[in-house]
């Protein structure tokens, strides 16, 4: 069994642990507010544009489509773009999206589809490195980012559009976590190219009325998309910092909730373990007065 | 008085101005326009410039930088790249 001075050093020793996950579990929070604040301030840009770029594909039909909206018509070639965590202490939050994304990627690889990877996170790149380590093509570490901003996105995003561009991919999906609430982040893959034009959300009533454009149709289309993209990874991005700082609020919380265990345990064996080593000794001194 | 115009000018950050006013002014990229209530659908993009928002005697004025101006029958809808309030 083990000394009393050792089970001290353990119960210090959790004690100690306990008030850095609490430590983090508080810094995890008030970030948290911040992030869930600034994912949603987000949300009307991207939901306006999403409903602009309906309006205007309606509008715009048949060849004269864009390619970033009408696609390469192949879809033989894959880029899939994961978003995680840079820093890791968030439970299974990055293993969740991970897992998402390496789901389609094996079922997109059986079904002979060509497969790159882009990474975003530094927490993403070392799972998906050691299975498709060859297929990452590039990978983007924000970890020294403060605050995420357009300008933050809108590399990642150019970045996409030109392998896109240039003919090297067909379909680009985006995989990250949805915020949902604090104890629900779901990991989901959305399709950036070719862009998907809001099933629900039917065209603005014009009242008969036609859309005039300045300067033309297409080519306000032509410089929409592209940045409809930079706003989806923004968005993402966002929803991802807030599921992190929910997810890591949680972690924290159940590891001090843990340690408190842990150290209630440890306290009652240390007691006993005293107690016990007093009654021995009491039995030693009785038994050595009673002898004389 | 006219109908009210419903204005948003949103930027990606957050929404920087929502609301009913009586008419705006922006920068379009091929010349600056108004919009009052019941403007035609007119789509249009921006250049940098100033936005501004006039309702009844007050008059707001905001620095815009890129973006997009969608006039819907349902209102004006400003996308900027950047959008503050100019002092």
């Amino acid at each position: 069994m083990a000394s009393l001075k050792e089970m001290r050093n353990r119960i210090s020793s959790v004690k100690a642990t306990q008030k850095i996950t609490k430590a983090m579990q508080m810094v995890a929070a008030a970030k948290l507010r911040r992030s869930q604040d600034a994912a949603q301030n987000a949300r009307p840009y991207a939901e306006r544009m999403a409903s602009v770029i309906a309006n205007l594909a309606a509008g715009v039909s048949g060849d004269g489509a864009p390619k970033l909206l009408a696609g390469t018509g192949s879809d033989k070639r894959h880029l899939v773009v994961v978003a995680a965590a840079d820093r890791g202490l968030a439970g299974g939050f990055t293993t969740s999206i991970v897992r998402a994304a390496r789901e389609r990627i094996g079922k997109l690889i059986a079904e002979g589809k060509d497969v790159k990877i882009i990474t975003i996170g530094k927490k993403a790149l070392a799972p998906l490195k050691r299975l498709y380590g060859d297929r990452i093509i590039q990978s983007y570490d924000l970890s020294a980012e403060r605050t995420l901003t357009l300008s933050v996105a809108a590399p990642i995003a150019e970045r996409i559009i030109e392998i896109y561009e240039a003919g090297e991919t067909d379909v680009v999906t985006l995989f990250y976590s949805r915020f949902k609430s604090v104890v629900s982040q779901t990991p989901v893959g959305q399709q950036l190219i070719p862009a998907q034009v809001a099933g629900g959300g039917a065209p603005a009533d014009l009242g008969g009325a036609a859309y005039e454009y300045e300067p033309s149709e297409e080519a306000i289309l032509e410089t929409l998309l592209p940045r409809n993209i930079t706003v989806q990874v923004l968005s993402a991005l966002l929803e991802n910092m807030a599921g992190f700082y929910a997810s890591q609020m949680t972690a924290m919380d159940n590891a001090t909730r843990n340690a408190g265990d842990m150290i209630q345990g440890l306290t009652i064996q240390y007691n006993r373990t005293r107690q016990a080593q007093i009654t021995k000794e009491l039995i030693e001194i009785i038994s050595g007065a009673e002898a004389l | 008085m006219a109908d009210k115009l419903h204005f948003s000018l949103v930027a990606p950050e957050r929404e920087v101005f929502s609301g009913e006013v009586d008419r705006v002014d922006a920068p379009g990229i091929e010349g600056d326009f108004g919009v009052l209530a019941g403007h035609a659908p007119f789509m249009t993009a921006l250049r940098e410039g100033r936005v501004t928002v006039v309702n009844g005697s007050t008059t707001r004025v905001f620095d815009v930088q890129g973006g997009f101006a969608d006039v819907t029958p349902a209102g004006l809808t400003i996308l900027a790249e950047h959008a503050v309030e100019a002092a």
